[in-house]
């Protein structure tokens, strides 16, 4: 089982560092961290060589394409069917039991550790924060809304025609998350930045472009949860609709969107979340007037102010949990099941 | 009760295929009737059912209702199903779930909700009406299946094994309140089922499905008193 799984959660991985960029910005800098990602961060805010970053992304492109290519030659594990209504049943998993709970708080540790560095250091500094931060927090709220919404509108839009096409269902939500890691933020944004500069000023649009990219950077989340769910309706009563001779509109308002509210409350979650911690696009179009909560954070890491970035960051992660809380809580709505 | 002699619904020579299985029915069906259909796993039971219900095309052949051919939406065509399992739409309360039986939109005329009422009190849950799905008994919601099956009054009904995860006692109950479902809409029935001793209490004919062929149906009595060699093989030594 596990041999049929490892080589798609290697390539998955390895995709995902591959795009990365957050981090290596974060501590890297210097020649020898530098990856492509960042090389077109920096042939943009520092050369503004758009010849080179263009280039760059392209190169980007070509490497993540092949890998890609790789991955449709290997079967991907499935991840994403998380937090649905069905929990995995365990068998015979109580021997194994201590073991896991090593193996997972060590991992859980990468993440805890660094956040509980954040909380203790950043918690005090909360509420002497400059009143800038206040604004970017509506901004990054602003972004994320706005990505939410589109995202959740297309993602819909497509799970519906999928689920009524035959295709395989499968086979699309492993190709689509296969896409959506190896196309970069930055790549799309470069792309996008291209596209826009002669004819406007990039940064009067950095608000929607990078609520765009990000709504569609985050659509491979919401599909993998989105199109198995309208599927499963369509499979369990898609029958009973034909036999009640249902039209497509009642179908739609009084049996798929309101069964559809719990997987779409928690993608869109995902989304807010994802949307709000982005720090990608809105790196290649912000003015240094436009502040979100990523590029303060940035700003005042780059300037070692390391109280006031820890400060921002609890307020970012707090913001991001409210928003993906509230959106998951309201999918659920009164039905706790 | 054998049924009277006026057939309903004709399938000749109509053959269905499913991805490479192919089922081929040439019967008769008539009025009051109440067939079970049985046989192996496998055999093409569901597959005759979806066909008669309008969810698969026959590939070559007619089903004929009353000499005509069934309208191609399986909402059309004048029966009703119960099916194994999803026939309540989780999320909908009782009432609405009986009363999408009669329009799909659930908004019903003041008649209709009286109709609908009735068809509650008649299976006994009466007082459920406000209730979802998930806070009755599975004995319960049969129930409510089969007071939208009353409510609709469609000559022909159409069972896929839908009791079969019932225990015995409610299953007996659950076939009896068929049973008088069907003796007031006088609708002719055909039920899908695994267990021989529910064939015999709910039919009085049989439908063979094995190997990819139905047949004829057979007074129920003598098809088990002397069974042909794929009913034989299914039953074993139990009849």
């Amino acid at each position: 089982m596990l041999r049929g799984v490892l080589p798609g959660a290697f390539v998955l991985i390895f995709l995902l560092c591959l795009t990365s960029f957050t981090v290596a910005l974060a501590v890297g800098g210097g020649p020898k961290g530098t990856t492509i990602e960042l090389a077109i961060y920096q042939a943009f805010r520092f050369e503004f060589n758009l010849g080179k970053a263009a280039s760059l992304a392209t190169i980007q492109f070509g490497l993540c394409g092949i890998v890609a290519l790789l991955a449709f030659l290997v079967p991907l594990p499935k991840v994403g069917d998380i937090g649905l209504d069905r929990l995995a049943h365990q068998f015979g998993a109580r021997k194994h039991r201590r073991l896991d709970i090593i193996w997972i708080s060590g991992a859980a540790g990468f993440l805890i550790l660094p956040l509980s560095a954040i909380l203790f250091r950043g918690l005090g500094g909360i509420l002497s924060l400059p009143g800038q931060v206040f604004s970017a927090s509506i901004t990054s709220l602003l972004i994320a809304l706005i990505s939410t919404g589109v995202c959740i509108f297309l993602a819909l839009g497509l799970s519906l025609s999928i689920a009524y096409s035959r295709l395989n269902t499968q086979k699309i939500v492993e190709g689509i998350s296969v896409l959506g890691l190896s196309t970069s933020p930055l790549v799309v944004g470069t792309g996008l930045f291209l596209m826009i500069f002669p004819f406007v000023n990039p940064a009067s649009l950095a608000i929607p472009v990078t609520a765009f990219v990000n709504a569609m950077m985050a659509m491979p989340f919401a599909l993998r949860v989105l199109i198995p769910a309208v599927r499963d309706i369509y499979n369990e009563y898609l029958h009973l609709r034909l036999s009640l001779n249902m039209g497509r509109g009642i179908w739609l308002m009084r049996i798929v969107f309101p069964r559809l509210r719990r997987p779409v409350g928690f993608s869109a979650g995902l989304v807010a979340a994802l949307s709000m911690g982005d720090f990608g696009v809105i790196a290649l179009f912000a003015s240094p007037d436009l502040q979100t909560l990523p590029l303060i954070l940035y700003r005042l890491m780059g300037s070692y102010q390391m109280d006031q970035a820890a400060a921002v960051s609890v307020v970012l992660v707090a913001q991001s949990l409210f928003l993906f809380w509230i959106f998951d809580r309201g999918g659920r709505g009164h039905t706790e099941s | 009760m054998i049924a009277g002699d006026e057939d309903i619904l004709n399938l000749k020579q109509t053959c269905f295929r499913q991805g490479k299985f192919a089922l081929t029915a040439n019967f008769e069906v008539s009025k009051g009737a109440r067939i079970a259909i049985i046989g192996p796993s496998g055999g093409g039971k569901s597959t005759l059912l979806h066909g008669i219900s309008g969810f698969l095309k026959p590939t070559t052949g007619q089903v004929l209702w009353e000499g005509e051919p069934m309208s191609d939406h399986p909402g059309e065509r004048p029966l009703s199903i119960l099916f194994q399992d999803h026939n309540l739409f989780p999320h909908l309360c009782v009432a609405d779930n009986i009363a999408v039986g009669i329009n799909p939109n659930m908004r019903l005329s003041e008649e209709q909700i009286l109709l609908a009422k009735n068809a509650l009190d008649q299976v006994g849950l009466s007082e459920k009406a406000a209730d979802f799905p998930r806070d009755l008994s599975g004995g319960q919601r049969g129930r409510v299946g089969l007071a939208r099956i009353l409510l609709r009054k469609r000559p022909l009904i159409l069972l896929d094994e839908p009791f079969s995860a019932l225990g015995p006692a409610l299953k007996d109950e659950m076939l009896e309140l068929l049973s008088q479902i069907l003796d007031l809409t006088e609708a002719s029935a055909l039920m899908v089922t695994h267990d021989t001793n529910d064939a015999i209490r709910f039919g009085d004919q049989a439908i063979l499905v094995a190997e990819g062929l139905a047949h004829e149906p057979q007074e129920i009595q003598s098809l088990f008193s002397n069974p042909p060699p794929a009913l034989k093989e299914y039953i074993g030594d139990r009849a």
